[in-house]
């Protein structure tokens, strides 16, 4: 606001080859005063930690881009509202992550033993009883599912860059598993359901079933995978395997494949993480039932989400069994879908081909 | 290069492989055990028996069936809560050599005669399950509340909305109602309790409720919870709310009387099993049928009205000895003293009166194989 | 590549068209299946278009019962991006630009985090944590801005409404935006961002000057997908929302209009007959309006890489 006059009135006597700064410290103090201003009359009204927090990312929002607009012009001020702003958001951002990951470990570890792990629902009523049935269903599902696409999208991501690379046919099919990559987890359990209906009659409920509506997730992402880690191998490679006069189909099994594996099984690894977590299609088409089920052709399938959403929806009586079952759940589930994560950054950092040799 | 990576990368691919073959290789420990500790005292019944329907009963049960599975480690009984509509499909279909369904069946839709049909004689129906429906509330500083079908009625209907209305206080001298306003909370999803809590309302006080029987709640009005739970979580963490539920699950909130004639009753297993008493038989039924049209307009000293009865649908005869001897041994636990009496310590049902369990086991020993 | 066809033995040629084959009916296998999901789902639900009203909760044609679904739908994905779209860019901006290049990593990996955690933990969080945490805050919206249609009220205390949902939806589709924004943003060429920076401009300017300019479709186009997220993610919403399913666009009362997928997870583990029809439409309309969404979102991506390529 007055930054203007300023200017103006510092123009004509000289031209300044610096303007001033704030100095470095200048951040650091707005915060303190920021937080200081927010706790006092927080600790004195009793407020709670959240509109503390809150208050005092405002103060300082507001307070340093003002100090700074004073002193160094409107454009260094609109930069350090950006970047205040911006940090502000990505604190924001950590609150659920945070607060989530606190509430499952807190809720979850008094929960976990050794029964809860090696036991099934089956004849349990009230306490006791375990998740093993539905870590072999979440097991068997995501088994078959991976089973189902890897062959499918490796194929398919082979094709689209060793054989139908430019072609239209390939471009429609690149295009649409991007889109496919955005069909809703229940459509997919919707799209099993009516498949299998078809065959098996209404009402039908089964572990393959699951495994096929996860597949129709998991494709799209393999297929991705593959293309990206196959567009990386250097095409001296294959022109090396051709000239040798091994054939196209051998230089991919041989040649390209295996340079590109690290890549591919990452994100099949990814792949497998993003569907283990899937609820909706396994709530449609494998249901859930509280005994250990190794037919993936016949009967119900409890997997661990389902088995989460059910405790913690229809926990019996008295409920507080059952939402406990549910956090021990959630906390495993979640330790399954990260360490898949870590699995796969490990896979491809260390596995990874050595490229720029 | 390229191999020794390709090599490298499939080990924890084929660890997990083989981490998940050994998992397979056995049972959950409970299961196993429960197996092997069947120790030669079984009845000799053997086999798997899977029925299905009213998810009302599940709670039930599931006590029924750890408590008949443990009797006889060699049967799987299996109980799908698919809702009451699809347990009746899948009886009369012969998918289900029994069904839980929170109606008996009828020939409205020609469900009786299918039945009758596909069991080659008439079909048995049991009231199996009954439990009261409570009226759950959370108004601090209320800790008893009264009030009658017509006042439930109204608020349910969004009439009443302030809780120191005078409708509500005329019912209660002496409590202190807040001028607040009512939440109402009722099932989002498709409920027996919803329908058996309506059905109680447009008998009782059609005009204050003109809705009638409905499976899935009427009016747009009010909180909506996600099952039993839902309600009873809504309620909870709300102020000043309301709503219904199976009596078990209402945990530490407050539970309202109902007016029954003159008198107010709580909502109690034992207040809830005499409304079978006071009901007729549904007209023109075979001794095997036990279908109540229960008489909600009551005005019986200690009967609570507003209760969900679920009946067990069954055959006479089976084509074979296998399902006739699981239906039978199993029916039969389920009517039987001990298992009226696990299913009312394990889901708060209210046990079928003496007269009732009687004439129920009688039904039931007759099952047989044709 | 192929066209040097010297003396081969004709077995691998064999095996060279028969892995070609393969690979190809792979691809159109992907192609099947999508139409597949078009194709079955239609068919398992037309018969609901004959459904009578007692199947359809007491509407009285299938249009009058999935239209207030429809409506849940887009308001709680709408809301959702509405909060997620300026985060996530932001976020995106803290990973590729603000952050110092140690932290960045591992910024980026916490944000990954995010989108590991299944949607069934998400709606206990968001019942458990969030729903009654907002609730305090809805009372107040209510005796504040009242007066404004969305904070009408009457405040839910359980905080189980749709403007909850839609944080939860928010903070699911906040990762997918994220990833594919820092992807575009650290793509910005270094020549322009240097060249912006030579000629005095902060580095906010820079970013409005430079990046967000080159980044304009991949923004777009990440905003979308997020709404694909958004729209099509069930059980958190299921969890979370108390719905009734109204037509309004008050957010913080209890009365909140339910999802098309939402009410599928709700209804379909007890539904029978007709209704599972009847359901499957629903999911048809859903599959219908997230493929238009995600189709127009890569369109926009694709427009984007194709102007970039010339």
């Amino acid at each position: 606001m007055t930054s203007t006059q300023d200017r103006v009135a510092a123009a004509p006597a000289s031209i300044p080859l610096t303007r001033p700064q704030l100095p470095s410290w200048a951040p650091l103090l707005v915060a303190v005063v920021a937080v200081a201003a927010a706790a006092l009359p927080g600790l004195l009204l009793g407020w709670g930690l959240a509109p503390m927090v809150l208050i005092a990312v405002v103060i300082f929002v507001v307070a340093l881009p003002t100090w700074s607009s004073a002193v160094e012009g409107s454009r260094k001020a609109q930069d350090r509202l950006a970047a205040a702003l911006v940090w502000a958001g990505f604190g924001l951002a950590m609150i659920p992550l945070g607060t989530l990951m606190w509430q499952v470990i807190s809720n979850g570890v008094p929960v976990l033993s050794a029964e809860f792990f090696t036991y099934s629902m089956r004849n349990v009523v009230g306490e006791g009883g375990g998740i093993y049935h539905a870590i072999i269903g979440t097991v068997i599902v995501t088994a078959c599912a991976a089973l189902i696409s890897v062959p499918i999208g490796v194929m398919a991501g082979v094709y689209l860059i060793e054989y139908g690379a430019g072609s239209r046919i390939a471009r429609v099919v690149t295009f649409l598993v991007d889109v496919m990559t955005g069909i809703p987890s229940i459509v997919a359990g919707l799209f099993a359901y009516a498949l299998f209906v078809l065959f098996f009659g209404p009402g039908v409920r089964m572990g393959i079933g699951g495994a096929v509506a996860l597949s129709v997730l998991m494709i799209p992402i393999v297929v991705r995978s593959t293309e990206e880690m196959l567009k990386l191998v250097p095409d001296e490679l294959r022109e090396a395997s051709y000239a040798l006069g091994v054939p196209k189909w051998r230089t991919i099994t041989k040649v390209v494949l295996p340079t590109a594996m690290a890549g591919i099984v990452t994100g099949v690894t990814l792949a497998v993480a993003r569907v283990a977590g899937e609820t909706a299609p396994l709530l449609i088409i494998a249901g859930d039932t509280d005994s250990v089920n190794f037919n993936a052709f016949a009967e119900r399938m409890a997997t661990l989400p389902v088995y989460i959403y059910y405790s913690y929806m229809q926990p019996g009586i008295p409920p507080e069994f059952g939402q406990e079952r549910a956090w021990g759940a959630a906390l495993v589930l979640i330790a399954i879908v990260m360490a898949l994560n870590i699995l796969a950054r490990f896979i491809s950092r260390y596995f990874a081909p050595k490229t720029g040799r | 290069m390229n191999r020794t990576s390709f090599r490298a990368a499939i080990v924890p691919g084929a660890a997990a492989l083989a981490l998940a073959v050994t998992l397979s290789a056995c049972g959950a420990a409970n299961e196993t055990g429960s197996a092997a500790s069947g120790d030669g005292e079984s009845s000799g019944l053997s086999g798997t028996l899977s029925g299905g329907g009213a998810s009302s009963q599940e709670a039930a049960q599931n006590a029924w069936r750890a408590g008949f599975q443990e009797a006889n480690p060699d049967v799987t009984v299996n109980y799908d809560p698919i809702g009451s509509g699809g347990g009746r499909e899948q009886f009369t279909a012969g998918g289900f050599p029994f069904a839980g369904s929170d109606s008996y069946l009828t020939d409205d839709e020609g469900e009786l005669s299918a039945a009758a049909e596909q069991c080659g004689g008439d079909p048995i129906e049991i009231p199996n399950y009954v439990s009261p429906i409570a009226v759950i509330y959370n108004v601090e500083g209320v800790d008893e509340l009264n009030l009658s079908p017509e006042v439930i009625a109204q608020i349910f209907n969004d009439e009443i909305t302030n809780w120191s209305d005078p409708a509500i206080a005329e019912l209660n001298e002496g409590v202190e109602l807040p001028d607040e306003s009512i939440t109402a909370v009722h099932r989002s999803d498709e409920s027996g309790t919803t329908e058996n809590f309506t059905n109680f309302l447009g008998t009782v006080v059609p005009d204050a409720w003109p809705h009638g029987e409905v499976g899935e709640w009427p009016i747009d009005a009010g909180e909506g919870g996600n099952g039993t739970s839902g309600v009873v979580a809504a309620v909870t963490n709300g102020t000043n709310t309301i709503g219904y539920a199976d009596a078990s699950q209402a945990g530490d909130l407050g539970v309202a009387s109902v007016q029954v004639g003159d008198e107010f009753v709580a909502p109690t297993p034992e207040a809830a099993a005499k409304i079978l008493e006071v009901s007729p038989r549904v007209e023109g039924r075979p001794d095997v049928d036990m279908a109540f049209d229960l008489d909600y307009e009551t005005d019986e000293a200690g009967v609570y009205p507003i209760v969900l009865t679920s009946y067990l649908i069954a055959c006479q005869t089976y084509e074979d000895q296998e399902t006739a001897d699981l239906v039978k041994g199993y029916l039969s636990y389920i009517v039987s003293d001990e298992g009226q009496q696990v299913a009312a310590e394990q889901a708060g049902s209210a046990p079928l009166a003496p007269s009732l369990a009687e004439e129920a086991i009688a039904i039931v020993d007759a099952i047989s194989a044709e | 590549m192929t066209a040097v066809q010297l003396e081969r033995p004709t077995t691998s040629r064999r095996g060279d068209a028969v892995f070609k084959a393969l690979a190809t009916a792979a691809a159109v296998l992907i192609l099947v299946a999508l139409a597949g999901v078009a194709v079955f789902l239609t068919l398992e639900g037309m018969p609901a278009l004959q459904a009578e009203p007692g199947a359809l909760g007491g509407k009285d044609n299938i249009v009058l019962y999935v239209w207030p679904l429809v409506f849940g739908t887009l308001l709680a994905a709408f809301l959702a991006i509405l909060m997620a779209a300026p985060l996530s860019i932001g976020l995106a901006l803290v990973i590729s630009h603000y952050a110092p290049r140690r932290l960045a990593k591992p910024i980026g990996y916490l944000i990954d985090l995010l989108a590991a955690v299944p949607s069934v933990v998400y709606g206990l969080w968001g019942i458990e944590f969030l729903g009654p945490r907002l609730g305090t805050s809805y009372g107040w919206l209510e005796d504040n801005l009242g007066f404004l249609p969305f904070f009408e009220g009457p405040a839910s205390g359980s905080g189980r409404t749709i403007l909850t949902a839609s944080v939860v939806l928010a903070v699911m589709a906040l990762p997918i935006i994220t990833a594919i924004c820092r992807e575009i943003f650290s793509q910005t060429p270094t020549l322009h961002q240097e060249a912006a920076l030579a000629l005095g401009a902060t580095r906010w300017e820079m970013i409005r000057m430079t990046v967000f300019p080159y980044g304009r479709s991949g923004m777009i186009s990440a905003v979308m997908l997020g709404l694909g997220r958004a729209l099509g993610e069930t059980m958190a919403v299921a969890m979370v929302l108390s719905a009734t399913g109204v037509v309004t666009f008050n957010l913080i009362s209890s009365v909140n209009p339910s999802t098309i997928a939402a009410n599928i997870a709700l209804g379909f583990p007890e539904a029978s007959g007709i209704k599972v029809n009847v359901l499957i439409f629903s999911g048809l309309v859903l599959f219908l309006i997230t493929f238009v969404v995600n189709f127009l979102g890569r369109l926009i991506a694709a427009r984007g890489q194709i102007k970039e390529g010339r």
